[in-house]
């Protein structure tokens, strides 16, 4: 299987993130982890806090902090449109840490909005887990 | 005649004025190119988000969306983008007729303004100024379209207000820009495009289900619109400000041109005045 590949697409707002052909992406769902093949079923989701794992066809893996969004998986091609996304080397280590201490204030106080404060302290451990 | 002095004054004042608008034209110019590679770099994302929102609402059965039915409000929100300088033409006027001509009753609009110029006039003409975002069209950031479309979609929901339109205008070219009023909520299924036979023929799943979904593209749609329309507006708004100093510097240059032209006359009537006082004043002597 591992000559077989498709198109994967990651955009954001401002940019294209990533435009190359892989053979494997995984990445977080609201329903849960998934894992793309060639061939996949086709499906839209809404993406979770999470890191994505792009398998090159060299083998080399690349690993992206994707933070909001969704994907719209094809047969043979995935588009992943995110609000935010991140290469490792862009982590602000010390902000997410920031990040973190505020959303866990946020939620121990019960201060406001707990589901965004909730998202902010995914997102927060998300950036430090790549980022390390 | 007005003097020698007057006209070299006026000359001088005129010349300075039109280094002004000079360089007020290039730098425009240096802002309309980032600003149009900006909306280049959008335009991807928007276009796909846009084909997958059309494919939902193509293939949902569920017609019952909050999102697709008129909540019974009779308010209208409106987003109203313009610029928080002037001297760029007609480009704040247009986008305030645009939401004036509606014919809307003044106090059944909420405006959010973008932009000190338009709030400004739609305040003096009567209309209700709900926020004030205007900060944002200086350097538009993704975050400040989530925040205010966030603002706007709960006052959606709690059925404050039952439509949203956004005025901005549109970027078509260096030269021509046009002031446009969009409806945002509700969608209207008629008015999205159809889609090619190619892609309706794949069967979508949805993850979660598709109303679901829709609760959450539907938000990052509206805000990915308003961002999209923020980059326009600022390209279009260097478009409109190049346009207008260049036609300024043109005017001057023409001016400039029948200034001195005066002046000239006016140096030779007074020096012929001058050589027939100097013969008559001989001529009495002699």
């Amino acid at each position: 299987m591992a000559d077989k590949t498709f198109r994967l697409r990651i955009i954001a707002p401002d940019r294209i993130f990533f435009e190359d052909d892989v053979t494997f992406v995984e990445f977080r769902t609201m329903e849960g982890d998934i894992g793309v093949y060639p061939g996949h079923i086709s499906l839209t989701s809404v993406i979770e806090p999470g890191i994505a794992k792009i398998h090159m066809p060299s083998g080399e893996i690349k690993e992206a902090a994707l933070l909001n969004g969704f994907s719209e998986v094809l047969a043979d091609r995935v588009t992943i449109l995110a609000e935010a996304v991140e290469w490792p080397e862009e982590i602000d280590v010390s902000r997410a840490k920031e990040a973190q201490i505020r959303a866990e204030r946020r939620i121990r106080d019960e201060d406001g909005d707990i589901d965004r404060a909730e998202l902010a302290l995914k997102r927060s451990l998300v950036r430090q887990r790549l980022a390390r | 005649m007005a003097s020698m002095r007057d006209i070299k004054r006026r000359q001088i004042s005129v010349t300075s004025t039109q280094q002004i608008t000079k360089a007020m034209k290039l730098v425009a110019t240096v802002k309309l190119q980032k600003a149009k590679a900006r909306a280049e770099r959008n335009k991807p994302y928007f276009n796909t988000l846009y084909k997958t929102i059309c494919s939902i609402l193509t293939k949902t059965e569920y017609m019952e969306h909050p999102y697709l039915v008129a909540n019974g409000s009779n308010r209208k929100a409106m987003i109203v983008i313009t610029s928080n300088k002037g001297l760029a033409g007609g480009y704040n006027s247009n986008v305030v007729k645009e939401v004036t001509g509606t014919g809307f009753p003044v106090r059944d609009v909420d405006i959010y303004a973008v932009g000190r110029k338009g709030a400004e006039t739609l305040a003096r003409k009567g209309y209700p100024i709900i926020e004030d975002d205007s900060e944002a069209i200086n350097e538009p950031l993704y975050k400040d379209a989530i925040d205010i479309s966030k603002r706007v979609l709960e006052s959606y929901s709690r059925g404050e207000v039952g439509e949203i339109y956004m005025a901005y205008t549109n970027f078509k070219n260096t030269v021509s820009q046009e002031a446009r009023l969009l409806k945002l909520l509700p969608l209207n299924i008629e008015e999205l495009p159809k889609e090619d036979e190619n892609d309706s023929m794949v069967m979508m799943n949805y993850e979660p289900e598709a109303d679901d979904a829709l609760d959450i593209l539907v938000p990052k749609y509206i805000s990915n619109l308003l961002y999209g329309a923020f980059v326009e507006a600022l390209a279009s708004e260097n478009g409109a400000r190049m346009q207008a100093m260049d036609s300024a510097t043109t005017n001057a240059d023409n001016m400039i041109a029948d200034l001195s032209l005066k002046y000239n006359r006016a140096r030779q009537a007074s020096i012929t005045q001058e050589l027939t006082e100097i013969i008559a004043g001989s001529e009495a002597i002699s």
